[in-house]
């Protein structure tokens, strides 16, 4: 879980960084996007490394989920019997308890997001049009609803880390008592800077700023 | 006070079980929660019926045998408090009380309240424990240890066993209990020589008996009476990455 969910942020941070191009414009956007199919070039063939990048992924992917499952199911043959009063939660953190199900939520999103931008199936502009033209068609102000349902996504992938990142340093055996403070502070700045990089472009997009 | 109580029945391993209600007149709020159950046990042999029934021994909070679910919270509403330390103060006239038995499949009823614990035990004798002689207490200073890692070990030593991480945790999982001990016994001197080998057995076993899997909510830690550190679980997955790396 700590693993796999550590190749899965850091991918998630170069991403951030990725889309944050949109802002320098649209050549520069559309180059970028050129160029993570051309790296590595000519050392090894076309797309080479953006297709190592993405089986990488689909296993983290896999097995994160995977593991999760697994936990979910070991969790309910260990109880059996529920309480009849309603569990009263001691730690009050809701990112914890939003891990399994923003967790469906975020690969339903994910599935969402490769039709849309990746195969361009569900996009306004269809597949053959530009990276930068497909995100301005898709955070236009009149499709307000995939701009919300983008902004909620990235919100509970926020929660998600906000749990994630801090349980993966517990579960490395990073965790102790004069720590945690720093510990919880670096989860929560990592998972902020995420949702604000990545809502920043839907937004500006819907507000006109970028066009 | 006058006060309802819902308590779990169940007259042994194989009965389904039900929650029953129970009123209460003239509770003090001088009792201790156990003492409170007394009162309730008394007139219920009194008019023929059978009693509940609940673990408890020391009643001083030390033996780690009482083990009530009081409103969904193990040992109740006081933190690092044992049910039978808990005082019917913190309750008011009227309140309605939901009384259940710690709920996990490595914990099955017995009866009523009392759940079969042995389960622990196993654990402990997977590896709790050093195998070095140590015969009577030896000279305090005659085996250095850093002040830190004695504190921290014997903060770790408090546990009493109870099983309220358990109970509270929502995987059912027991990973409180046991790195209690690998933190108690991997900070000693003592301990060393069978570190990497106690881990791996006693998460074994652990995982053997049907507790859940930990993941790091933090719930356990939160009803411990006795305030075991949730550090205690980081440095049991430290030795335990550290023995699947040595095996390998």
């Amino acid at each position: 879980m700590a693993v796999t969910g550590a190749i899965l942020v850091l991918y998630l941070i170069a991403h951030m960084i990725g889309n944050l191009k949109v802002f320098l414009g649209r050549d520069d956007f559309n180059h970028y996007a050129h160029w993570l199919r051309t790296m590595g070039e000519p050392a090894v063939p076309y797309r080479t490394v953006l297709t190592i990048i993405e089986i990488v992924l689909t296993v983290a992917v896999i097995l994160h989920m995977w593991s999760a499952v697994s936990l979910a199911r070991r969790a309910r043959r260990a109880r059996p019997v529920r309480y009849a009063a309603r569990p009263t939660t001691q730690e009050h953190r809701y990112a914890t308890h939003v891990m399994r199900y923003g967790g469906v939520v975020i690969l339903l999103f994910v599935i969402w997001h490769l039709l849309d931008l990746t195969f361009g199936a569900v996009n306004p502009k269809g597949g053959d049009a530009q990276p930068y033209d497909k995100i301005v068609a898709d955070f236009a102000p009149s499709h307000w609803y995939i701009t919300l349902f983008y902004i909620v996504a990235v919100v509970l992938v926020g929660f998600h880390l906000r749990h994630g990142l801090w349980s993966a340093f517990q579960t490395l055996g990073w965790g102790r008592q004069n720590r945690y403070r720093g510990l919880r502070l670096l989860a929560d700045t990592v998972a902020a800077v995420i949702v604000l990089g990545f809502v920043s472009v839907p937004v500006l997009v819907t507000i006109g700023v970028v066009s | 006070m006058k006060l309802t109580l819902k308590i779990w029945r169940q007259k042994n391993a194989d009965d389904p079980g039900r929650m029953v209600p129970y009123e209460l007149d003239d509770v003090s709020p001088d009792m201790s929660f156990l003492e409170m159950l007394d009162v309730l046990n008394e007139r219920l042999i009194v008019e023929g019926e059978d009693p509940v029934a609940f673990d408890h021994d020391c009643r001083e909070g030390i033996c780690g045998m009482c083990s009530l679910v009081i409103d969904g919270t193990p040992h109740g509403p006081q933190q690092a408090t044992t049910t039978c330390q808990l005082h019917m103060r913190h309750f008011k006239d009227g309140d309605v009380i939901t009384i259940e038995p710690w709920r996990a499949a490595a914990f099955p009823v017995i009866k009523d309240l009392v759940v079969d614990r042995s389960a622990f035990d196993r654990i402990i004798q997977a590896g709790g424990y050093v195998s070095a002689p140590t015969g009577s207490a030896p000279e305090a200073a005659s085996i250095p240890v850093p002040q830190a890692d004695a504190h921290a070990a014997f903060d770790a030593a408090t546990c009493i066993g109870c099983g309220a991480c358990v109970a509270a945790c929502p995987n059912a999982s027991a990973m409180l209990f046991t790195a209690a001990k690998i933190t108690h016994l991997g900070l000693m001197p003592q301990g060393q020589p069978e570190r990497y080998g106690r881990v791996t057995a006693m998460v074994a076993q652990m995982d053997a008996e049907g507790f859940g899997g930990c993941t790091n909510t933090g719930e356990c830690t939160a009803v411990c009476p006795k305030g075991i550190p949730f550090e205690t679980i980081s440095r049991l997955n430290a030795d335990l990455l550290k023995a699947t790396r040595k095996a390998s």
